[in-house]
């Protein structure tokens, strides 16, 4: 048995106060759960701390919290790792981000998650005619869908997105992991209407801006962000369809430059996402109006020294040994006859394949 | 007022089943529940569901399995609906998205699991309660329009009119505190089980007994209670459930002598026997001092025998619960397990269409008693039992409700709940805590109402269960509040999980012999010419339980000597 001291935030909502911390200190065994500790606390000290769980396995997905400021289940985080990853070695629990608080560590998912959910028609649409016995689909295609179906919705990922954080009306993680449960769905009949949508909402799958955080959130290794850009792949590469938000072509543009300098050359990312995936997309007149409506963003950066016209105007360079190497890569990938999609439940993880 | 055709209360796998059948059939619909659904414990179920769909297959030997799982127990005509009815079940799940795996020919995999004669078991990698449970959710929010969704509203009572019909359930809001009465031409408890009577438990924290309770309170009869099952791989370390797809994918139980001891009791189907036997065989090793772990109170299940790449992609949920709970990689080492408090085959008494004998009042699922399971359900039978008896509830509660008026539900079961929960958020402290009378229960039914039980023990049980009931009365709470006041919800259900425990208790008492979960160590075998029959309990005017028979419905397997 070892001691935590824990740090709770907690919010009457009928006080009228302000929110508030809280510590209270319980004994258990380092490898026990912050949720334990939690319920300890509640046991013994004060049964008005409000926090949803039921399973204390992690598969239910009612106790999302922010442990040390990172998002995940209370019940999955070992007591241990949470006092080392405290400054102070005082363990401080948090409500889950982007969402309302409604009382203690309790938030309101209506609101956000369970909306945001409603948004990508989640319910399979069934190829017609449906079969008296089941659809004949491939093993390969349903341990597919697994990890997305594997998800619990404990809002983990929303909590953390920083996408949703700045566009709050950006669907999220969680409901496009979902919306890929179903485009990766072999007996779904709505595989191009629901990528056309995802695409065509500009606050659909090209609002994502890539930054990992979702994948490191979620406590069942379902990668929200490897769904968002399986789906991208989709729709852009099976699917060819045009985004009107001009994502795709930003994805392209990142892509070639990369190829061609072996590094981003910023001052052609715009023109290109916007004008098109060459050199002289800067004289296109769309490119021309979005540099042009770019400008105090531009001035301001130049002013702030983050960009100088001399790295604007030139191209970074490598060593050629370098961007032959670079170039290997894209022949390798783009060489291969199918493209690869990595899996928890086919590949596993890193570890696992120790 | 919310007025409904049917009301369900619960949306686990039954009640969400109970809910679109009854849109279905035309019915407006109500569910309840004091979780959001995807919460409900049915998610946790992970090995898979039972039905003869393969070729060679055929539902009765599916049937004659659960009957002889049940020990002879189990209604065989209930069991011959459950049986036949099951491939069309899997079958629609399939249709609507569950994202059943699949073999080399692209039709449903099946994995073998325990007292099966056949591998018969559908499953999602080790999360197919889960993938069902959220697909039956996707399908509720697709029939928004029929289906009302009450979700985090927890009921404090059933309604009675005045001719003793169920009309409908007082309920509260957990977020605003607001009460309010659901009126309903027919109600659905699907509420789930009672597993938080035990400590440990590899049931959830929201598995209270609320419907058992709720429903004995207004006169309903609970049958089999004394039948609660131990699940024979439960993690040693807190409870929690490790699948018994781990053993139909291969896996070996051994004891310290590193052998595998099921030779010794059940030569032919070993590791898979059924839960009841493997359970006591467990205990068995364990009391003749064959344990592992540091106390000697484990069982090794080793399942490094199962290739590594099966492992993580059909039982991915059991290596993160290693791994998290436990600290073991079970790629690598076996890890240690215990025999556990896992599901009660008993509940409230219902008809094959889940009526009980309380007019308008049904039930479905773990809350009810069929009774499929009879002394000992086997694995994969659960979320089978669920959905055919949620379906099934949720026709005939709509149909039921088309050609009556709706009841009058009295105002007096309102305001006497608010008046409770005012009481008790009013209590002066010094009692003992909620908490602290609910960890007694729990410890206190493990040992005494377990895999091994005696005459002496159960009366001990029952004097403390009084006790505790007392206590109950003045355990006083923390919270004043409204908005999500936990505090007051723990108060009431821990009356529940009492209630639960005395039923569970007295019947354990009556049943003098040994069948399926009850083994009295005083009363060693089975007997036949005395005890092939349910015991019912009734609430008498005083609130005690009142033991009746019933006749266990035999239709073509006469019982015989039990070997596995």
């Amino acid at each position: 048995m070892s001691e935590f001291t824990l740090k709770l935030r907690r919010y009457d909502p009928e006080s009228g106060e302000p929110a508030y911390w809280d510590e209270h200190t319980v004994e258990l065994e380092p490898h026990r759960s912050v949720l334990e500790a939690i319920l300890q606390a509640r046991a013994l000290h004060d049964g008005s701390i409000g926090i949803r769980c039921s399973c204390r396995a992690a598969i239910c997905g009612s106790c999302g919290v922010r442990v040390n400021g990172k998002p995940g289940l209370a019940c999955q985080t070992h007591l241990d790792k949470a006092q080392r990853g405290a400054p102070d070695g005082v363990i401080e629990v948090q409500p889950m981000g982007n969402m309302p608080v409604i009382k203690d560590l309790i938030v309101d998912m209506d609101a956000v998650h369970w909306k945001k959910i409603q948004q990508v028609t989640p319910w399979l649409a069934p190829k017609l005619p449906v079969p008296e016995r089941e659809y004949l689909v491939e093993h390969e295609a349903m341990v597919d869908v697994t990890q997305s179906m594997a998800c619990i919705q404990c809002g983990a990922c929303v909590s953390d997105c920083l996408s949703m954080e700045v566009d709050p009306e950006f669907v999220g993680p969680a409901a496009l992991a979902k919306a890929y449960r179903f485009v990766g769905d072999p007996r779904d009949d709505r595989t191009a209407e629901r990528l056309q949508e995802l695409t065509d909402d500009p606050h659909g799958i090209y609002d994502c801006t890539h930054c990992f955080k979702c994948i490191d959130a979620c406590p069942k290794g379902v990668a929200p962000m490897s769904q968002i850009m399986r789906l991208r792949r989709r729709a852009g590469s099976d699917f060819h369809i045009e985004d009107p938000n001009n994502g795709e072509r930003h994805e392209r543009a990142f892509v070639s430059l990369v190829k061609q300098y072996g590094l981003l050359n910023e001052a052609e990312l715009l023109p290109r996402s916007y004008g098109g995936d060459s050199p002289l997309a800067k004289f296109k007149p769309a490119a021309a109006k979005e540099l042009a409506s770019s400008l105090p963003a531009i001035a301001k950066a130049l002013l702030r020294r983050k960009v100088t016209p001399q790295t604007a105007l030139r191209p970074h360079k490598l060593p050629a040994s370098d961007l032959k190497a670079i170039r290997h890569i894209y022949d390798t990938v783009e060489g291969r006859p199918d493209r690869v999609e990595l899996n928890l439940y086919i590949s596993g993880r890193d570890e696992d394949l120790t | 007022m919310p007025s409904h055709d049917v009301l369900i209360i619960g949306a686990g796998l039954a009640g969400q089943r109970a809910a679109l059948a009854a849109a279905e059939v035309g019915a407006s619909v109500a569910i309840l529940s004091k979780v959001h659904p995807v919460r409900s414990h049915s998610v946790a179920a992970a090995g898979g569901m039972n039905a003869a769909i393969a070729l060679d297959d055929d539902w009765t030997s599916h049937a004659y399995d659960t009957v002889k799982g049940s020990d002879f127990l189990g209604d065989q005509d209930a069991i011959e609906i459950m049986c036949s009815e099951a491939p069309g079940e899997v079958m629609h799940l399939e249709h609507i998205g569950v994202t059943f795996y699949r073999n080399e020919t692209g039709h449903l995999d099946l994995r073998a699991f325990g007292g099966a004669s056949k591998k018969r078991t559908a499953y999602v990698a080790d999360i197919t309660g889960q993938a069902i449970l959220h697909v039956l959710y996707e399908q509720l929010i697709r029939h928004h329009a029929t289906i009302d969704r009450f979700e985090e509203w927890f009921v404090t009572s059933l309604i009675l009119d005045d001719d003793g019909g169920c009309a409908g359930a007082v309920a509260r809001d957990i977020r605003s505190g607001d009460m309010q009465i659901f009126n309903a031409k027919s109600v659905i408890l699907a509420s789930g089980g009672a597993g938080q009577c035990y400590k440990p438990t590899t049931n959830a924290l929201i598995c209270t007994a609320d419907g058992i309770a709720q429903a004995y309170a207004i006169g309903a009869p609970l049958m089999d209670m004394e039948m609660v099952q131990y699940h024979p791989t439960t993690l040693a370390e807190n409870g929690f459930l490790i699948t018994e797809g781990a053993r139909g994918e291969g896996a070996h139980l051994l004891n310290s002598e590193g052998r595998r001891f099921m030779e010794d009791y059940a030569p032919n189907k070993m590791e898979l026997a059924s839960r009841d036997v493997v359970s006591r065989a467990e205990q068995t090793e364990i009391n003749e001092g064959r344990g592992v772990g540091a106390d000697g109170q484990g069982i090794y299940l080793d399942i490094t025998v199962v290739p590594r790449k099966r492992v993580l992609e059909a039982l991915r949920e059991i290596v993160n619960i290693g791994r998290d709970f436990a600290g073991t990689d079970i790629t690598r080492e076996p890890i240690v397990i215990r025999p556990g408090q896992h599901y009660i085959m008993g509940g409230v008494k219902t008809d094959v269409d889940g009526a009980t004998p309380v007019t308008g009042l049904y039930a479905a699922g773990e809350v009810a008693c069929v009774s499929v399971h009879g002394g000992n359900r086997l694995g994969a039978n659960s979320l089978l039992d669920t959905l055919i008896f949620g379906r099934r509830a949720g026709e005939h509660a709509a149909k039921r409700a088309t050609d009556i008026p709706p009841p009058s539900a009295p105002e007096s079961r309102l305001r006497a709940d608010v008046a409770r929960i005012d009481a008790i958020i009013a209590r002066e402290r010094g009692g003992r805590r909620v908490s602290a009378i609910k960890d007694e229960l729990g410890t206190m039914m493990n040992q005494k109402v377990a895999v091994y039980r005696d005459e002496e023990g159960l009366q001990e049980a029952h004097e403390t269960i009084l006790r505790l009931t007392e206590e109950s009365d003045a355990a006083a709470i923390d919270d004043r509040g409204t908005v999500f006041n936990q505090d007051v919800l723990g108060a009431i259900e821990l009356g529940y999980l009492l209630d639960c425990a005395q039923a569970t208790v007295v019947a354990a008492i009556e049943r003098k012999e040994s069948r399926g979960a009850q083994f009295r160590t005083d009363y060693p075998e089975r007997d036949d010419a005395e005890w092939l029959k349910h015991i019912d309990l009734q609430r008498d005017e005083d609130g005690n339980p009142e033991v009746s028979y019933s006749d266990v419905t035999i239709t073509q397997w006469q019982p015989e000597v039990r070997k596995y």
